[in-house]
């Protein structure tokens, strides 16, 4: 439908928007709509709900709590992607972080409890940060709306905006898993009932790289241009920390939450790269890692199920009894570390391409910096994939495992046909994103 | 004289009458009165709530004494839906072995501070200001003694009336300040008179502790967790909530009318109380066992988020302000009606008691957890937005400081409602507390509590309303 509006030719900045007054005293409206940013994202969350769904078809006790918990996450995550007012955005924000808690605690593994409540106690301090950068650009901008795309016509001076930019930038770094914020995710995807991981490491991680992008960039241009040097070291530590962190790990959920973190911090490294290409890149790598990691999750789980532990040094060639799950695994992997045909490679290289283009000694070396890590990608998801699914079957147990059922596999090819989609033909969602980087990238620019 | 201008009083008026047919009925109806009573006082009480619901034209009696702006209204109409909540809550416990004798003396001394509380709200003059303070504190020391015969409850009640009157003396001497160098104590003159001299400085502070006092502020907030605790769960309800709102709308106007050429004096003041009441109640909070006092805090670390929409000091602070007061009652009568039902049902009161409540109770532990997460401030629910617009207020004039320290602070207090959230949903329990059934004047006070708590933030006319008739400095 989005692509159908688009080829009618309107050219709008969002389409099918929607507004009503909400409180006239402080100019908030109910105000949403879509650009082609938001669309990916939204097909994104969709393919992560239905997928999660279908992964906790027996999840228990209380399944029916578990799947209003989760409608209600899945509501505050759509709310977030969709909406075009600073308040309306901060609230999908804040609905979207409750639940966490819930859900982990209640139908959580390991330390839950700890997990969920530093999970929650964290992001609600960047939400806190994000509330006072959201008061300071509305005042900021003169007080006369809360629209983001009138504000981004407004000007902020530049004093306020060295210190909104940060509080803003940092709010929503710590659900993107910046260093040293990132701290929640490993606990807290490692604890994590399946759905739950996919849905959150999948989606919610976007929502830190999205608003950063969206609220952060767009609104405070100038500063972001001063300022961005702090935040890329910050990024690139993510990036490459993460992945030497994952090679340490020998829990299976540890390794993707690490994972996680390094991939994630690369989105906000390339968006604080602030060209077309870089930027184009970072979404299509919260697309791609979106989808691997939901994909990691799911399979995870699926193993856990079966053989109750999920230590590489407690599994060994699973591969022979479980082929379906194995391979799909596998895949999974190849796409995470940047396989060409896969979409990790596509959106890793569009990243690169972009960063290398400033001629900089600093952004240069980072990037270099950065793209050390696709190697330290490669060394830990090899090491992972060779302990646990090839070798000699270690647990006599393991050799009477059933392989994956009707209700698994529809959610895990759902995901693995997305990633080679994107990954063969990306064009059909790169044009889609490059249009809307633009009004971004004119900001930027002036 | 012309008396007739007293008429003009209307919701004093049928207050007080509903008070006097309450007081008589009680004295002269029978046994089989008696148990008719309850009904007729709450379907009388609810009359005189929706007669007084709408706002008048501004109207001054007694050559100022009495001063009336439309705002009162939403104001009073607030504290008269909280005390109908309440009174409806405390339904099961009147009617029980101990207390059904004292009924009418429970109604009749509730509505007597609910009318001092009335005088405070609409007065002109620092007389009348301190005949509503004192009316409205002195019933509330016997309410909080009410059970007689428990010794914490009469430890509480010891407490409150020694720091109220306590709290009191030092608000008249500062009055008699005030007097002693503007030579009047009607509001309207001495807007013009105070002009920050050192005296006047001195009387500000004394003449405020008072009300500081009876918002529960830190430092002046030592008595607050011991008459929480000991008082019986509704009359805390209604001391955390009816009381306090009723305290921080007088401040505000007080400060507004009066102190208006004194703002860069009173602001630093409030600033530095703000950050330590939510600071220090949030600390506290943390390590309460029993949930009467976690509610005392937390009520105190709310009170110090009101502050800063004191501070602001615009009309978009007065709105906030009323506004949060609305959904402050919602959300804590809600948390307290559930303390009370399983307290007089089974007598716990400790958090550790609370572990697995949701297998046992579902439905109550669904309005405390909606009652804990709209104090905690989280969206959809009407805590959020009063939240926001509270801290949108004081960002308005640039305290982004303020802002933030009270934004940090609401992480520590999402910390401790999610305990309780924890004992009721997450730990499980070998004995948790067994099935609690709710009687009817109990269900709709919840129905009433959840559906504001859901409903107020997301429909905006009421505080657009509510904004309408804000004035500021």
């Amino acid at each position: 439908m989005y692509v159908i509006e688009r080829a009618a030719g309107n050219i709008a900045t969002m389409v099918f928007t929607a507004d009503t007054v909400w409180y006239a005293p402080f100019n908030i409206h109910y105000s949403v709509g879509v650009d082609g940013i938001s669309i990916v994202m939204l097909i994104l969350t969709s393919i992560i709900v239905f997928t999660g769904v279908f992964a906790s078809w027996k999840i228990d006790p209380l399944p029916k709590e578990f799947f209003l918990w989760f409608c209600l996450l899945s509501t505050g995550v759509f709310g977030f992607f969709i909406s075009t007012d600073l308040f309306t955005m901060f609230m999908y924000y804040e609905i979207a972080l409750i639940p966490m808690y819930l859900l982990i605690g209640i139908w959580g593994t390991g330390k839950k409890e700890y997990a969920a409540m530093k999970l929650t106690l964290m992001l609600m301090g960047g939400s806190a940060l994000l509330l006072v950068g959201i008061l300071g650009i509305y005042y900021g901008s003169g007080a006369t709306t809360m629209n983001i795309l009138e504000i981004a016509k407004l000007h902020i001076p530049i004093e306020l905006q060295y210190y909104f930019f940060p509080l803003t930038f940092t709010g929503f770094g710590v659900l993107g898993a910046m260093f040293p914020f990132h701290t929640w995710s490993p606990d807290g995807h490692a604890s994590a009932p399946t759905a739950v991981s996919m849905l959150h490491a999948g989606v919610l991680m976007k929502l830190g790289g999205y608003g950063c992008f969206r609220v952060a960039m767009y609104l405070m241009p100038q500063a972001a241009h001063e300022l961005a040097w702090i935040f890329l070291i910050l990024t690139g530590i993510s990036v490459v920390y993460g992945a030497f962190a994952a090679i340490h790990q020998t829990d299976l959920k540890y390794i993707n939450a690490y994972s996680s973190v390094s991939h994630c911090g690369l989105v906000l490294f390339a968006i604080l790269m602030m060209n077309e290409t870089a930027m184009t890149g970072a979404i299509l790598q919260m697309i791609s890692h979106g989808l691997t990691t939901a994909l990691f999750f799911a399979l995870i789980g699926m193993i856990y199920g079966r053989t109750h532990t999920r230590l590489i040094t407690e599994m060994g060639g699973l591969m022979k009894v479980l082929p379906f799950l194995g391979v799909c695994f596998v895949i999974a992997g190849l796409g995470s570390l940047g396989l060409p045909s896969l979409s990790g490679f596509v959106a890793e290289m569009t990243i690169f391409v972009g960063a290398f283009q400033h001629v900089d000694m600093f952004h240069r070396v980072l990037t270099i910096l950065a793209c050390s890590s696709i190697v330290i990608t490669a060394v830990y998801i090899l090491r992972m994939v060779g302990k646990f699914l090839l070798g000699k079957i270690v647990n006599e147990h393991h050799e009477h495992l059933t392989d994956a059922t009707w209700f698994e596999r529809i959610s895990v090819v759902t995901l693995l046909f997305f990633m080679f989609a994107l990954g063969s033909a990306p064009f059909w969602v790169s044009g889609m994103i490059h249009e809307s980087v633009l009004p971004v990238i004119g900001q930027l620019i002036k | 004289m012309d008396y007739s201008s007293f008429l003009q009083m209307s919701d004093e008026f049928s207050l007080l009458t509903v008070m006097i047919f309450l007081l008589i009925y009680d004295i002269f109806a029978g046994e089989k009165g008696a148990k008719n009573f309850q009904p007729l006082a709450l379907v009388l009480f609810s009359a005189h709530i929706i007669l007084n619901f709408f706002p008048r034209d501004a109207f001054s009696i007694a050559g100022g004494m009495y001063q009336y702006v439309p705002i009162q209204t939403y104001v009073k109409a607030i504290l008269n839906i909280g005390t109908l909540i309440v009174l409806l809550q405390a339904h099961k416990f009147l009617n029980g072995e101990a207390n059904h004798h004292k009924k009418g003396e429970f109604y009749f001394l509730t509505l007597s501070t609910l009318l001092g509380m009335y005088f405070m709200i609409s007065s002109g003059n620092f007389l009348m200001f301190f005949i509503g303070l004192e009316t409205a504190s002195i019933p509330m020391a016997t309410l909080v003694a009410f059970d007689k015969y428990n010794r914490k409850s009469a430890e509480a009640g010891a407490k409150y009336i020694l720091s109220a009157v306590f709290a009191s003396s030092i608000s008249v001497f500062g009055m008699s300040l005030i007097y002693g160098s503007t030579g009047t104590l009607y509001f309207s003159d001495l807007a013009t008179l105070l002009t920050g001299t050192p005296l006047q400085i001195m009387a500000f502070v004394f003449f405020a502790v008072g009300l500081f006092f009876k918002i529960s502020l830190v430092p002046f907030h030592l008595w607050t967790p011991d008459v929480y605790e000991g008082a019986q769960t509704n009359i805390t309800s209604y001391l955390s909530v009816i009381s306090k709102g009723a305290a921080v709308f007088v401040l505000f106007t007080i400060l507004i009318k009066v102190f208006g050429h004194m703002v860069t004096q009173w602001q630093p003041i409030l600033y530095g109380l703000s950050i330590v009441s939510i600071t220090v109640a949030n600390v506290f909070a943390i390590r309460q066992q029993n949930l009467k006092r976690f509610l005392a805090f937390s009520s105190i670390s709310q009170a110090g988020y009101i502050l800063l929409a004191i501070i602001s000091g615009t009309a978009m602070g007065m709105a906030s302000l009323v506004y949060f007061v609305l959904v402050y009652m919602f959300s804590n009568l809600a948390a307290f009606g559930v303390i009370s039902v399983i307290e007089e049902r089974t007598g716990k009161v400790k958090m550790d008691d609370y572990n697995g409540l949701y297998q046992t109770n579902p439905r109550l532990s669904f309005v405390m957890m909606l009652a804990l997460f709209s104090l905690a401030g989280i969206p959809p629910f009407a805590g959020f937005f009063s939240k926001f617009f509270i801290f949108s207020a004081a960002a308005a004039q640039g305290y982004y400081v303020l802002v933030f320290i009270a934004l940090l602070n609401t992480i520590i207090s999402l910390y401790y409602y999610l305990l309780v959230i924890k004992a009721m949903f997450l730990n499980k329990s070998e004995n948790p507390i067994e099935k609690v059934t709710s009687d009817t004047p109990l269900k709709i006070s919840f129905v009433i509590c959840t559906l504001g708590i859901l409903l107020v933030g997301l429909f905006s006319t009421i505080y657009t309303q509510i904004a309408a008739l804000s004035f500021g400095l």
